[in-house]
């Protein structure tokens, strides 16, 4: 009998219907991968586990664990089995611990209640745990508060709260989404480690497949709360024999068709062109935390002696852990920060030390996407002012039918459709509204366009679709790309070259394939080390799991 | 932690200075002779004048003002025109029944507030909830002088259990000066109770929703411990501020209820004053008060920093 | 990634509908309605004239001639709580105008400059909040006599930091957007970026803190002219109607109750109107039901 049994688990919420008779099943000590797009009932499957469902919510079906009946178990049973059989890792580390609580009373809280331990045999055990995840007592004492901590430190804590009784089963939700690659590849290394010294079965939920297959020995592919494909990864994965995993998996693999050129690929004739943007050795400092009430603060130095040139209609890529800098850089470069230090030149032209007025002219070239589909937009406004809001740059107003026809045409280019242009972003989809914004972005045909981990919320088959999109209007209207990225997948699908920041500087410059294949900084290294690889990781699954 | 407690109180001295100068801007305008308010109609001008100068009167204003701001500093508030003794002494004998007026209001207050709030929270949409949070949208609309006059009709016209109003003094012992508080306290809290018990209330349900609170579930803690240990200290924080907000409301209803009862205190005094013209007395006592808001302030920023660590390390 | 529920702005027909199924909402609404309608009926109508002292009429009882009594010149009470209500109403409306109108610019001002120019006013704003507002009522009215207007102009100089503060709570969450940032790059300068996206999107904390701050100046006007500070006599106002009761309470104890239920059923439809407003129009709120 399996440790987990989830048989035909349906669920919804204040009628709306989440989850439709879905079947799962852990073993001791067996990793399971739950893989799906957003909306596919992932969280949810799990919080029924741990019944912390939200309270308009109703099940039915059976969820056994451990011979258990979850589902129908007293509130005081649940209790037992929570943090003691199971133990549950969640995606936001930043708000998942009490911050009024110190860290050592949050480990030790959860053995004292299961246990029946006295506070000091639990801060004993806290303290071990704590030890065993990576926050040793010297540097992390049991007093320290969440706050003092990083995101990385902060997941570890959770982590240490949900193995600190050895449970049988660990469910991981998305515990490593928001955090950069190289605490990523940080977190799993722990959570892999964990789960095989104790034996505890591990649930991990990720969207994203190289993830799961590099953890998991088997997986369960979800899909408008329903199971898809069930079954040991290497043999699913490579098969691809439900119409849905293959098309997850070729979207995760996913790279847009272009041709290369740029200087990388052009040959030198275009490095005598003046360039498009040159950046001279930018620095910017911002004020520090004072220490006491007398000496003056430290000045914190977020982006430091950064140079470099990007030539007309090249694609780039600036990636780095989070911190790095490199979004500072971009909003220098964007002229909505000024740099402590340096020179940024568009056209050759100083833009860092120009009035808003005379920036006029330069900010017609150049435009931004943002991350976030949702935050992109004043919910209040339709369409149509939306994408036109960068008209306000012209210096002759457009008429009203020539801004629609402008709207139509930058709404076509991006595949959207004229008749869009009254509705309001609510009713479009993340990747319309990033569709939307790429329209803005191009409306006043600009030479370069930043763009902000543009792809990064969306699920992998929108994000495919996405970076053709960038592909196509790189080609089709020459617009050089600044790419700002802590993902080498997107990197590698639509650069011709690529920096790599590391705490304020440029470490590592040269064409994309080159750095990504053979990095020379211990910076680049780290970060192409912890990149998941979806082939590489199917690779070695198949080698272990003995699939053709 | 000092860094954090200089800066308050460097501040909340800086908003006593503003302040000052304020109120004695304000009273600078006042029409009204002080030397012929403590002269009478009928005072010959050689007299006025001679009093004037005895007064100071006479004096640039910079100078005037310093004089005055110096005064307050070391204790002296100066003697008030119409009473003819220091305003110190009448504002001594007047905190005698503003200060437990205000205390037992505002520990009433708190008393009944937060324990139905947090009680509101824990049985969110069911009829504990629904009746209590109706009970408090009613005690919010009631002006507080007009639930002092059904008060005085009930317990004391009525029922006669307490005095209607005035007061007997500290003299005769506690318990005749506190039966005639009561009543003011009771009008005073529970206006403010009802304010306080749903800002509990939605804090409490805010800080429910946090992802911590199921990270603290998860690890198998029961839901009346989560609502206690985890969820009470969290939700305090903006408890606290309007706790201290309410200081500063709760001093201005004293004016109207200490009117209302004819409670001889600070806030009767200071209205009295006002309609006397007796500037000098007006403006020592809202020196008074405003000093213990912004004390009140300072006191609650301690606490959130008691309550919460990250305030702890900012400068 | 936990499925996000899309952000959603209601078309105003779903918006209304959705007020209208919200019960604080439609309560508030119906007797706010109703207290305004009293107010513009007295304009035109009333059951007796309140100028018109009767004094064989003196303190009399409930009776189908004079529903609420009368008080002790003989005029009916009903209709001098219709006629007062113009006062309160006035007196409200016009503060919160004063706090909104000067309030909202500095808050937006404050949020959009930030550094030394927030400091200034939020300091500032901390000075007036030191002051007991009720108190610094009376001061000011005392200065410049006692009447309506004075009234007026000492409450709303004390809404003015609640706006500002509010407005400026509201703005500072707006300003890191990205659509913000889009709005910058398109090279929109700061007082353009208030107008088009901070404003309308602070339009509904702004219309909430509104309801709330009508409602405290009711109250507050009552208070004022409790002391005899607000409107004066002959003009009849709610507050005076209750210091007036106060010593025949013994004998008429109908005095006190009709002028005191007047208030709080106002202010009580007004906070039920605040609070449905907020239900509706706050998408983080209106996800928890």
């Amino acid at each position: 009998m399996s440790l987990l049994e989830i048989e035909k688990l349906s669920l919804d919420i204040a009628g709306v219907p989440i989850l439709n008779g879905v079947d799962l099943a852990i073993g001791e000590g067996e990793v399971m991968g739950l893989v799906g797009e957003s909306g596919s009932g992932k969280s949810m499957t799990a919080l029924a586990v741990m019944r912390l469902l939200p309270n308009a919510a109703r099940a039915t079906g059976r969820v056994a664990f451990d011979g258990i009946d979850v589902l129908a178990a007293p509130e005081a049973a649940m209790n037992r089995l929570r943090g003691d059989d199971i133990g549950m890792v969640f995606q936001e580390p930043m708000t998942a611990l009490n911050p009024v609580k110190t860290i050592g009373e949050q480990v030790a809280e959860g053995i004292r209640w299961h246990t029946g331990a006295s506070r000091a045999d639990a801060e004993a055990r806290a303290r071990a745990m704590l030890d065993r995840v990576g926050l040793p007592e010297s540097k992390f004492p049991l007093s320290r508060y969440p706050h003092e901590l990083s995101g990385g430190q902060r997941q570890r804590v959770v982590i240490a709260i949900a193995c600190a009784l050895n449970p049988k089963l660990l469910i991981a939700d998305e515990p490593t989404t928001a955090l950069d690659v190289v605490l990523q590849a940080q977190i799993l290394d722990l959570l892999r480690d964990l789960v095989s010294e104790r034996g505890m079965g591990l649930l991990l939920i990720s969207h994203d497949l190289a993830v799961v297959t590099d953890m998991a020995d088997r997986i369960t592919i979800m899909r408008h709360g329903e199971v898809m494909e069930a079954g040991e990864t290497a043999p699913t994965l490579s098969r691809q024999e439900h119409p849905y995993t293959r098309q997850l998996a070729r979207a995760s693999m996913h790279v847009p068709d272009r041709k290369k050129h740029g200087p990388a690929a052009g040959g030198s004739s275009l490095e005598d062109l003046p360039p498009l943007l040159s950046v001279e050795n930018v620095t910017r400092d911002y004020p520090g935390r004072r220490v006491s009430l007398f000496s003056k603060p430290e000045p914190f130095r977020a982006v430091d002696g950064v140079s470099f040139t990007l030539q007309a209609g090249q694609s780039t890529a600036l990636v780095g852990r989070s911190g790095c800098g490199k979004s500072t850089l971009a909003r220098m470069i964007l002229a909505l920060d000024r740099p402590t230090a340096g020179a940024i030149r568009l056209n050759g032209q100083e833009v860092s030390a120009m009035d808003e007025a005379a920036l006029r002219p330069a900010r017609r070239d150049m435009q931004v996407v943002f991350q976030d589909p949702y935050g992109s937009f004043n919910p209040r406004h339709e369409v149509e002012r939306l994408v036109a809001e960068p008209l306000h740059l012209l210096e002759e107003k457009p008429s009203p039918a020539r801004r629609r026809e402008m709207v139509a045409t930058a709404l076509h280019e991006v595949g959207l459709s004229a008749s869009d242009m009254d509705k309001y972003p609510h009713e479009f989809s993340g990747g319309q509204r990033q569709r939307l914004s790429i329209a803005r972005a191009i409306i006043t045909r600009p030479r370069l366009v930043v763009a902000d981990e543009p792809v990064s919320a969306l699920d992998v088959s929108i994000r495919a679709q996405v970076l053709d999109l960038f592909a196509d209007l790189n080609q089709r209207l020459g617009i050089a790309y600044l790419f700002i990225t802590h993902d080498l997948t997107v990197a590698r699908a639509i650069t011709d070259e690529v920096m790599v920041m590391h705490e304020g500087r440029i470490v590592e410059r040269g064409r994309t394939g080159e750095v990504l294949d053979n990095p020379q900084s211990d910076p680049a290294r780290a970060l192409v080390a912890a990149a998941p690889d979806l082939h590489r990781a199917l690779k070695r699954r198949m080698g272990e799991q003995g699939v053709a | 932690m000092t860094a954090f407690l200089a800066k308050r109180l460097g501040f909340g001295f800086l908003t006593l200075v503003v302040a000052s100068v304020v109120v004695f801007a304000v009273m600078e305008i006042l029409p009204g002779d002080p030397a012929r308010v403590m002269l009478g109609m009928n005072a010959t001008p050689e007299a006025l004048e001679t009093l004037r100068n005895q007064m100071g009167l006479n004096e640039p204003v910079l100078l005037r003002y310093l004089n005055w701001a110096g005064g307050l500093l070391t204790g002296d508030f100066g003697r008030s025109y119409t009473y003819s003794s220091p305003v110190v002494d009448l504002i001594g004998e007047r905190v005698i029944v503003s200060l437990p007026l205000a205390i037992i209001s505002l520990v009433l207050s708190t008393a009944i507030a937060i324990p139905v709030g947090i009680y509101a929270a824990a049985r969110r949409g069911r009829a504990g909830d629904t009746v209590s949070m109706g009970a408090a949208q009613l005690g919010v609309a009631v002006p507080n002088f007009w639930f002092a006059l059904l008060l005085i009709y009930v317990f004391a016209v009525w029922l006669r259990l307490v005095p209607a109003g005035g007061f007997p003094g500290w003299s005769g012992g506690i318990w005749p000066g506190l039966k005639s508080l009561i009543l003011p306290a009771i009008a005073l809290a529970l206006p403010q109770a009802a304010i306080l018990a749903r800002v509990t209330r939605s804090a409490m349900l805010e800080v429910l929703g946090e992802d911590y609170i199921r990270t603290a579930r998860a690890k198998g803690m029961p839901r009346r411990y989560v609502l206690w240990r985890h969820a009470l200290r969290n939700a305090m924080i903006p408890v606290l501020t309007i706790l201290g907000l309410q200081f500063a409301f709760l001093l201005a209803g004293t004016i109207i209820i200490e009117n209302v009862f004819y409670l001889p205190g600070l806030g009767r005094l200071v209205f009295q004053a006002i309609t006397q013209r007796d500037l000098i007395v007006v403006e020592g006592v809202v020196m008074l008060l405003v000093a213990s808001v912004v004390v009140v302030n300072i006191l609650v920023d301690i606490c959130y920093a008691l309550v919460d660590p990250r305030l702890r390390v900012r400068g | 990634m936990t499925a996000e529920p899309l952000p959603t702005r209601p078309s105003e027909t779903t918006l209304l509908r959705a007020a209208f199924a919200n019960r604080s909402f439609l309560i508030g609404f119906l007797i706010t309605a109703a207290i305004a309608a009293m107010a513009v009926l007295s304009f035109f109508w009333t059951p007796y004239d309140v100028t018109n002292l009767v004094v064989a009429d003196r303190m009399k009882g409930l009776s189908a001639q004079h529903p609420f009594g009368t008080d002790h010149f003989g005029r009916d009470i009903l209709s001098m709580i219709m006629v007062g209500s113009r006062n309160s109403i006035a007196v409200a409306v016009v503060a919160v105008g004063i706090g909104m109108g000067i309030g909202v610019p500095l808050g937006c001002w404050a949020a959009a400059r930030g550094g030394i120019v927030d400091e200034a006013l939020m300091r500032l704003n901390d000075v007036v909040f030191a002051f007991p507002a009720l108190l610094s009522a009376v001061m000011i009215t005392a200065i410049f006599g006692p009447g309506a207007v004075n009234a007026i102009i000492a409450i709303g100089i004390f809404n003015i930091p609640v706006f500002a503060r509010v407005a400026r709570a509201g703005a500072l969450a707006i300003w890191p957007r990205e659509y913000i940032l889009a709005a910058r790059a398109a090279g929109k300068s700061g007082t353009l970026i208030t107008v088009e996206h901070i404003l309308p999107n602070i339009a509904s904390i702004l219309l909430v803190q509104g309801t709330i701050q009508f409602a405290l100046g009711i109250l507050a006007e009552a208070g004022l002219s409790y002391l005899g500070l607000g409107a004066q006599p002959p003009m009849p106002s709610w507050g005076r109607m209750l210091f007036e009761a106060q010593t025949r309470m013994m004998v008429a104890p109908h005095l006190a109750i009709f002028p005191g239920l007047a208030i709080v059923v106002t202010v009580l439809g007004l906070n039920l109107l605040g609070d449905g407003l907020r239900d509706v129009l706050d998408p983080k709120l209106r996800r928890e039901r």
